[in-house]
């Protein structure tokens, strides 16, 4: 091989070097990219890759829950509830009957409040597979999310047992339940407490104490108990940055004293206490779908309040004052006492509460919904602020901001 | 091991090593079982799509086997759940960047007509915006509902004449949303 | 365990006739105050050293239009953790001077509460560092959930039925 003769390399001195401009660069991130998981837009300055301010738009699904609830009795509003946080309807439809029956002073029975709980946890359940499964999509795993979808399924024809549907579910009527849990129900829910644990096992071996998943999420979007507790964080978000508030042990509704379940609590508010926390959450929520469904009360379903409780359709065929019952029911005669009413249970998200104002009339004077993920997910650019474009993402999903409780 | 199955050829003259048919079939045929999906989700069907989209209901059994979240390189609008009238420029600026063929699926009631959301600040229907294919309903519609759906645009993916996109009446209809 | 009663009267104690209205529905603590005094009641809540109210749950608007004088009235809910008490707040203030302190000062979540409100109802929060619409369109130009506005879309023709109609 004939020698080269190499040419000089010349390395321009300092003086000689163009001047580099320094500048940021404005990011659009959404309303509709990807991987926001719901339509929410942030406006990102970036440094290079570092996010130094960030500001969101929100409101692109703004449906006016609240002006459509003045206009509709009561029982119609479980439907808007169900549509505010989708991945785990049965929480709000529940929570919004509590707050009704809180005004008009009804008392459930036992048994309708145990599979009130039932179907509250296993609705957390839901709610927190999807944030954790879908967390490790973005760190880069795709299959744990396809796999534990599968139990989401089962836990969907659990709810078609209870209700009839699946998502959207409008389940429990004003004073109880809309009918009693079926043999079916109680088999798949019993099938469900044996096929779900080995899963969740499995999730937790693929994500856990993985390396790149540790290395992706720990000290990843930090946030402190003061700075979590200004900002109003409630539910796991909060719990993760080490405070164990949780409305279920602090205001105990719907029979939650008599359940054995411990509050789990992280320390450093970052992206893997999160995960953390509802991984350990979807085990405590087993636990009590356990104790509900072996301790389940004998007795009514639904509470003796014909006024306000729809009656079952064979009666309103059969009986002369079921027949009415019904009738001045869905023709919105029944007026509800004047009153103010805040009533607040774990939502998915945190506390979700129902600050309803009645004057009287058939429908509410006023009633508004305190959305937990609207309220915490302000303090998402300060989370986000120093670090890199990817991380923020995994913060944003670790928060479990569900656009339909964020617009409302 | 299940056997592949493999869809019939279109009609067509065949002989000995050569078998005829029209570009308008065959074309039709391979676009409606690779139809790429833009799923433009924004709220509860969009979880009702992650289950289609999941193990359990398999929408890539379809031959959408690949999401699409890139506007250019999608076939099939599938638009998820409410839009509001702030989302709206969105939605039609998404459906602008998609290239010709493109379909569009309107699933739920929100996207169809608005829904129980007869307010202020929802879109009633996305077709007052762009050109809709196929409506889904439901509220949110089952995984069979959309995947059906979905069928449905395979149909018309599968009869659709070659020139149509070019013809004065789509032009019109294109013309009617203020779209070039 | 904090009482109804003893916060009552540290209140009376500490702002005089400026606290008024005490009620307990269905067991809340419920006061009314003026707005010149809101953030000090606020600020007395959080910084007590016995109380330590120092969550704020909530903030809302609602619409009185009867109400001559006192059209609007905000309220504030708090929760005190270490003693799981709560407590809710009024403030009327009238649709001529449609004003109120902000409380972003005092708790970083009242921003976005604050914006819904002005969002909904109007209701101009003084000091709020970025006081524009937050779930609605910039251009609208009426604020929705007064109840003189409809909630109907103005747009839909196929819903004018006098049997069937909305």
């Amino acid at each position: 091989m004939a020698d080269i003769e190499l040419l000089p390399h010349n390395v321009p001195s300092q003086s000689e070097l163009p001047e580099l401009v320094e500048e940021l660069t404005t990011l659009n991130l959404g309303p509709t990219h990807p991987a926001t998981h719901g339509i929410f837009q942030n406006i990102l300055k970036m440094d290079g890759e570092k996010i130094v301010s960030g500001e969101q738009t929100i409101g692109y699904i703004h449906r006016a829950f609240e002006k459509i609830a003045e206009r509709r009795p009561f029982y119609q509003i479980t439907t808007l509830t169900d549509r505010m946080n989708y991945c785990s309807s049965p929480i709000n439809n529940l929570g919004w009957h509590m707050t009704v029956e809180k005004l008009l002073g009804v008392e459930v029975p036992k048994r309708a409040q145990y599979i009130r709980v039932l179907m509250m946890e296993l609705a957390r359940i839901t709610d927190h597979i999807i944030c954790n499964s879908i967390l490790g999509v973005d760190t880069g795993a795709f299959t744990g999310f396809l796999y534990v979808m599968q139990k989401r399924e089962e836990v969907y024809e659990i709810y078609e047992e209870v209700c009839g549907a699946r998502l959207t579910t409008n389940m429990g009527r004003l004073g109880g339940m809309e009918r009693d849990l079926s043999n079916t129900a109680i088999r798949k829910i019993k099938e469900f407490i044996k096929s779900f644990p080995p899963v969740l096992r499995e999730l937790e071996k693929l994500l856990n104490r993985n390396r790149i998943f540790m290395d992706r999420t720990i000290n990843v979007g930090p946030i402190s108990v003061d700075r979590a507790l200004s900002y109003g964080f409630t539910g796991p978000n909060l719990r993760a940055a080490g405070l164990d508030y949780d409305v279920r042990v602090m205001n105990p509704y719907s029979s939650y004293e008599d359940f054995e379940f411990d509050v789990p609590v992280g320390q450093n508010g970052d992206t893997y206490d999160r995960y953390m926390v509802r991984n350990e959450e979807m085990w405590q929520s087993l636990r009590i779908v356990e104790q509900a469904i072996n301790n389940l009360p004998e007795g009514p379903y639904y509470a003796d309040a014909p006024e306000y409780y729809l009656p079952p359709k064979n009666e309103v065929y059969r009986n002369m004052e079921a027949l009415i019952y019904h009738f001045k029911i869905v023709m919105g005669e029944i007026d509800a006492p004047a009153g103010e009413v805040y009533h607040a249970v774990e939502g998915g998200n945190g506390e979700l509460g129902f600050y309803l104002i009645s004057d009287g009339g058939r429908t509410p004077y006023r009633l508004h919904f305190r959305r937990p993920s609207f309220i915490y997910y302000q303090a998402y650019p300060e989370m986000c602020k120093g670090s890199s474009l990817s991380d923020a993402i995994l913060t944003m999903s670790s928060l479990n901001v569900i656009a339909g409780e964020l617009d409302a | 091991m299940k056997e592949v199955k493999i869809v019939e050829a279109p009609q067509g003259h065949s002989g000995s090593g050569f078998f005829a048919t029209s570009f308008d079939e065959a074309i039709g045929l391979a676009r409606s079982y690779s139809l790429w999906p833009l799923p433009f989700a924004t709220s509860c069907c969009g979880i009702e799509f992650m289950a289609t989209m999941g193990a359990h209901y398999d929408i890539s059994r379809f031959g959408s086997e690949r999401p699409s979240f890139s506007p250019r390189q999608a076939d099939l609008l599938m638009v998820m759940g409410t839009i509001a009238k702030k989302m709206a420029p969105v939605v039609k600026q998404v459906y602008l960047q998609m290239a010709e063929p493109r379909w569009v699926m309107a699933v739920g009631a929100c996207a169809s007509s608005g829904g129980i959301f007869d307010t202020y600040s929802v879109l009633q229907g996305i077709d007052r915006i762009i050109p809709v294919d196929v409506y889904v309903p439901g509220c949110p519609p089952r995984p069979e509902q959309i995947i059906d759906g979905l069928m449905q645009v395979q149909y018309l993916a599968q009869n659709e004449k070659l020139r149509r996109r070019n013809t004065d009446e789509y032009q019109e209809l294109l013309a009617s949303y203020n779209i070039q | 365990m904090l009482t109804n009663q003893e916060v009552a009267e540290g209140l009376l104690e500490k702002f005089g006739d400026q606290v008024f209205n005490f009620e307990e529905p269905y067991g809340l603590l419920t006061l009314s105050t003026t707005r010149e005094e809101i953030i000090p009641v606020m600020e007395f809540l959080k910084d007590h050293k016995n109380y330590q109210v120092i969550f704020l749950t909530d903030i809302t608007g609602i619409q009185y239009p009867d109400n001559a004088g006192q059209e609007f009235v905000v309220v504030y809910h708090m929760h005190s953790f270490v003693h799981n008490f709560r407590i809710r707040i009024k403030v009327a203030i009238p649709e001529a001077d449609i004003h109120i302190p902000t409380a972003t000062g005092l708790f970083a979540s009242a921003n976005w509460m604050e914006r819904e409100t002005y969002d909904f109802f109007g209701i101009l929060f003084d000091g709020h560092p970025n006081l524009k619409r937050i779930l609605n369109i910039e251009e609208m130009d009426y604020f929705p959930m007064r109840k003189e506005y409809p909630m109907e879309d103005a747009t839909r023709e196929d819903k004018i039925d006098a049997l069937f109609g909305r």
